[in-house]
Formats: C-alpha cells, sequence, structure tokens
C-alpha cells in the first residue's frame, strides 16, 4: 500500500516538472495551426518555419555566439581568479572570494538593471556586447567556486616541480595548470553556456536591434500562442539538455576517477 | 677542496617559530649528505632553502661561489625531487623526464634522446610512453629522480623521497639512489627522519634539531663519537647515565667508574653505552627486565641492582641464556663510552 502511494508520489512530482516541457515538445510536432488538443500529427512543418524565419535563425546565431564567447571569457577569468587565490596570500583573501561569488545571489534583473545604467553612464550602446558582458558577469562566479575547489595543494607542488625545471609563470599556466584541471575547466564552460544559452533578463535590457534567442522567443510570444513558438522552444530545451548532460559527464567522470 | 654549497648562518622564522636558528654548513662536490632529524628540526626548510622555495629571514646561500639566496629555483643549480613525487598527471613518463630540457629550448630529438637515456640509468626504460598513475610508488620515485636528474644539477635535493615507500621497497631504492649517485657523482642532499637509511645512505651525516646543527660528519664518527646528546639518541639506541667527573680523573656512573679522557675535574656529564657494547660477564649487577629474541641477537633490558632506577640497554648473543626476572652480571667496553658534556 505504501508503496503504490509512495509510486504514485513520484508520478505525480515528475508529471508537476515535466508535463508541461512535454505537452511543449508534443505540440511543436502540431500538424494544425494551434498549439492545443487534439494532436494532429506528427509534422515538422513548424521546425521548418522556424529555419526559415530569418529572426529566429539569427537570434539562434547569436545566442550560439554570445554563449561561447562569454562561457570562454568566464571561464578564462574564473581560471586565472582561483589561481589567484589559490597560489598566493592576498589580504583579505575570504572576504575578496565571498565578494566575487557574490553574484551568484543576485538577481538577473538587479544585476540587469545595475549594468543598464551604468553602459547607459558609460555610453556603451544596447547591444550583444553589453549583454555577453553581463553573461560574463553571472558566469564568473560559477565558474570561479568550481575551479577554486578543484586546486588544491598537491598541484602546488606540482607546479612548483615546473618552475624548479625552469618554466616560467605563464608556462606553469598553459602547460601544467591548466591541463591538470581541464574536468573543471570543462566543466564550467558548458555549464556557463547551459546558462547563457537560456537566459533571458539580462540579453532583454541589455540588447536592442541584435538580440538573442530566448528573446526574440519572447517577442514571437508577444504575437500570440503558434505551434511555431513551441518548436523553436524544443529546440532551445534540446541544446540546454546536451549542454546539461555534457556538464554531469565531465563533473561525474571527475569525480569517479 | 672548495665547497659546492656553503651556507652562512641561515635563519629562518615562520612567524614567532624560529624554523632555522643561525645554520652554517658546507656540501663537498659529489658527496651525499643526509639533512638527518625529526619533524620539526629545520631539515626540510633547510632544503626548501637551498632549493629556493623559501627566502631565509637571515643569512646565504652560495653555490659553487655564487650568491643565491634570493635567486628563483630556475636560475639556481639544484632541481628537487619532492616527496610527493609531483609528476605531471597529463604527461607521459618521457615528457615528465624530458620537461627541464623543454624548458631550456633543447630540440626535441635531443631531449627525448636524453630523457630515455636517463630512463634507462634509473632502470625504467619501458615506461617512457606510460602516464605516471599506470606506475607503482617506488616507479614513480624513478622518474621523479630522472626528471631532476636530467637538467644535470649541480646539486640534487631530496625531501624525505623514499617516505611514501614500504620498507622493503625503501631499502631497496636507498641501495640504487647511492649506486645513482656513486655514478654519476652529483652531489646529493637528501632529507629523512630514518636514522637507518642516513647512515647507509650519507658521506655526510647532518643531524638537526630545533632548528640547529647537532652534529655533523662521517656516519661512523657521529654514531660512534656524538657530539651532543640528541644526536647519541637519534642516531640509534642507547643508555644514558650521568656521570661526576672525580677529582682522580675517573668517571663515577651509576654504572661504575671509568678513566675520563681529558675532561676537566669536577664537572658533570652524560655517559652514553651503546647497546652492541655491553658484554655478558662484568662487574655490573642487574636483573633482567625484557628480552627481544632478534634472530642474530638479544636485545635485554637490565634494571641495575647497584643503582635502582638505572636500566641497561644490552645487544647480547642470540645463544646467552638470559630469563625474564633472573639475575645477570654485565660488562661495559670502556673504550668505546660517550662522554657528553652536559
Amino acid at each position: 500500500m505504501t508503496r503504490i502511494i509512495s509510486t504514485l508520489y513520484a508520478a505525480a512530482i515528475y508529471g508537476f516538472i515535466f508535463l508541461p516541457v512535454a505537452v511543449l515538445v508534443l505540440f511543436s510536432f502540431q500538424g494544425t495551426l494551434f498549439p492545443i488538443p487534439p494532436f494532429n500529427g506528427p509534422s515538422l512543418r513548424w521546425y521548418a518555419a522556424v529555419l526559415g524565419d530569418a529572426r529566429l535563425t539569427a537570434g539562434l546565431a547569436n545566442s550560439v555566439l554570445v554563449a561561447v564567447t562569454t562561457s570562454a571569457l568566464a571561464t578564462l577569468l574564473g581560471f586565472l581568479s582561483a589561481w589567484g587565490f589559490a597560489r598566493f596570500h592576498l589580504p583579505a583573501s575570504a572576504l575578496l572570494r565571498g565578494l566575487i561569488t557574490l553574484p551568484l545571489t543576485v538577481s538577473y534583473l538587479i544585476i540587469g538593471m545595475g549594468l543598464l545604467i551604468f553602459f547607459n553612464w558609460i555610453g556603451l550602446p544596447k547591444s550583444l556586447i553589453a549583454a555577453g558582458i553581463g553573461h560574463v558577469v553571472i558566469n564568473l562566479p560559477l565558474c570561479f567556486a568550481i575551479i577554486y575547489s578543484q586546486m588544491g595543494e598537491h598541484q602546488a607542488n606540482i607546479e612548483r616541480a615546473a618552475r624548479d625545471l625552469g618554466a616560467k609563470e605563464w608556462q606553469v599556466l598553459v602547460m601544467i595548470t591548466a591541463p591538470m584541471l581541464w574536468p573543471a575547466l570543462f566543466a564550467s564552460f558548458f555549464l556557463s553556456m547551459t546558462f547563457s544559452w537560456d537566459e533571458f533578463v539580462i540579453s532583454f535590457l541589455l540588447t536592442r536591434f541584435d538580440t538573442t534567442l530566448p528573446v526574440e522567443i519572447w517577442n514571437l510570444l508577444r504575437a500570440g500562442l503558434n505551434p511555431k513558438t513551441n518548436a523553436v522552444g524544443s529546440l532551445v530545451f534540446g541544446v540546454s539538455i546536451v549542454l546539461a548532460v555534457v556538464f554531469e559527464f565531465v563533473a561525474f567522470r571527475k569525480r569517479s576517477q | 677542496m672548495t665547497a659546492l654549497v656553503t651556507v652562512e648562518s641561515l635563519s629562518h622564522r615562520f612567524g614567532q617559530a624560529l624554523a632555522l636558528d643561525a645554520v652554517s654548513l658546507t656540501i663537498q662536490p659529489g658527496s651525499y649528505t643526509v639533512l638527518l632529524g625529526p619533524s620539526g628540526s629545520g631539515k626540510t626548510t633547510l632544503l626548501s632553502i637551498l632549493g629556493g622555495f623559501l627566502q631565509p629571514t637571515s643569512g646565504r646561500v652560495l653555490i659553487k661561489g655564487a650568491d643565491c639566496t634570493t635567486m628563483a629555483p630556475a636560475k639556481r643549480p639544484t632541481a628537487t625531487v619532492f616527496q610527493d613525487y609531483a609528476l605531471f598527471p597529463h604527461m607521459s613518463v618521457g615528457s615528465n623526464v624530458a620537461f627541464g630540457l623543454r624548458m631550456k629550448g633543447v630540440p626535441k630529438a635531443e631531449r627525448l634522446a636524453k630523457a630515455a637515456a636517463m630512463l634507462k640509468l634509473v632502470g625504467l626504460d619501458q615506461a617512457f610512453e606510460k602516464k605516471p598513475h599506470q606506475l607503482s610508488g617506488g616507479q614513480r620515485q624513478r622518474v621523479a629522480l630522472a626528471r631532476a636528474l636530467v637538467v644535470e644539477p649541480a646539486v640534487l635535493l631530496l625531501d624525505e623521497p623514499l617516505g611514501a615507500l614500504d620498507l622493503k621497497l625503501r631499502r631497496q631504492m636507498q641501495d640504487e639512489l647511492k649506486a645513482i649517485q656513486k655514478r654519476i657523482g652529483t652531489a646529493f642532499v637528501h632529507v629523512t627522519h630514518d636514522q637507518e637509511e642516513a647512515m647507509a645512505l650519507a658521506d655526510h651525516i647532518v643531524v638537526m634539531n630545533h632548528g640547529r646543527i647537532e652534529d655533523q660528519g662521517l656516519a661512523e664518527r657521529v654514531y660512534g663519537r656524538p657530539a651532543t646528546r640528541f644526536a647519541a639518541t637519534f642516531m640509534g639506541e642507547s643508555t644514558i647515565v650521568p656521570g661526576h667527573i672525580e677529582a682522580n680523573g675517573q668517571i663515577r656512573t651509576p654504572l661504575g667508574s671509568f678513566n675520563a679522557l681529558g675532561e676537566a675535574p669536577g664537572t658533570d656529564v652524560y655517559v652514553a653505552v651503546r647497546p652492541e657494547h655491553v658484554t655478558l660477564g662484568g662487574g655490573i649487577r642487574a636483573t633482567v627486565k625484557d628480552v627481544v629474541y632478534q634472530g642474530s641477537f638479544k636485545r635485554v633490558t637490565a634494571a641495575l641492582i647497584d643503582a635502582p632506577g638505572f636500566t641497561l640497554l644490552a645487544r647480547l648473543p642470540a645463544d646467552a641464556a638470559v630469563t625474564i626476572d633472573g639475575s645477570i652480571s654485565l660488562g661495559v667496553n670502556s673504550d668505546k663510552l660517550i662522554v657528553l658534556k652536559n
């Protein structure tokens, strides 16, 4: 009896989480004009419509560009700051580490608004670059935290050995530290990609003409529901799943070693 | 012979703690020097300063006559074998060994050939393509040794290199280290807290305690005639009893009176006796408290009857008839007595 109840309970929870997504994906294959029952399909006409929509494909390209470059930048900056904190005695190190991870706890809306006001002040126009800077701001703390957690004293000794054998500081970083930490670097990169890929608020506030896919989807939604929104939403969801799986794989591999 | 390394009154503080207290030392070319001491004795601090990983609070380090005190590790003619080996986990064994030559700009073919030759010297020519994690502890140790030696340092620094190995492997590696050192003729400076390891390896033993050098010299000399009470207790076992020099030049101790060699009458000293210098039969009456059979000898602890509260440690023949609580008479080889100033 308890078993049946707990099974039903689990089914209800998973249903609550995944049913909306399942419905979204199901009606993206709708053959008719409206994403509502009854289901007529499957059909790929709305996927064809998405790929035929110049604004959506431009948004897709922009999203990929922003996700890849900002993740690479956030990983690089996170790596360098983690290395700095792990290897050098800095004054008020704990306080500074706290400050660098603080953006994790601040809402994207506040960060977006702050950047909007600041960029306005320094004269940086709304653009993909502005949104990209915002994505680095939100992802850097995450990259820092992941990479910093993987830096230990044993690696410090390995770096010392490289220096002893004549390596310059940049050679130690490029040839020794980064390769040793590659699982953490890879995991940071993919987690950043996941967050940048479907980030809406900051992109919405900081872009104007060229914008990212989530903002284009929002524009599309304002015109009302149709299966095209379902199709593009499913595409975004699919990519997020792939990125999350890659991240999990990398992180899990690291743990099992 | 001019010294290869000269350490001049080196001191180092970690906050309030004095890790090294005005240590001076010279290291001869081609010698095997062992820094021996308990943890916290300053031996690792001294090695770190020699390697350039630590800047001393005061004092100088001269290598081949040049002042290296503030020189970076990469610039000075030393190479270090780290306690945890510190191999590059993402590189093959061959690339690990060739790394130092790569940093010096040696062409690829040449550095790989040298790395292979060095791996052969340490008996690991089969492992060139392997990754460090595929090797055993002893093999990693050899790779670390080859990686440090291939850059042809004037001094090789070894930080407890055998500490992570089991006893059997440690004794085997110790023989190999000595053989390799003799073959290539590089000066080795080796840190350990294992006195057997120190005696087996060292041309020159440096016994350290509380940041100071207690004694240094040939192993036989440091063992046979230790300069201080600490050196006597840390290097091997002994019985230490107080003694007083009488007006007639004899030392009066709980073990009896002996001739004092050149000590001023009226002073208080300590007298140390190595267990192997205690013989069966003699004027010292004792009660056997403990017998440990060690195969080739018996290690006997005996309580002195004429001096209650004192015990004497003896190494007696394996066939000696001794039983616990039995009476025994022992003698001390007075030529071998070690007189330690108080």
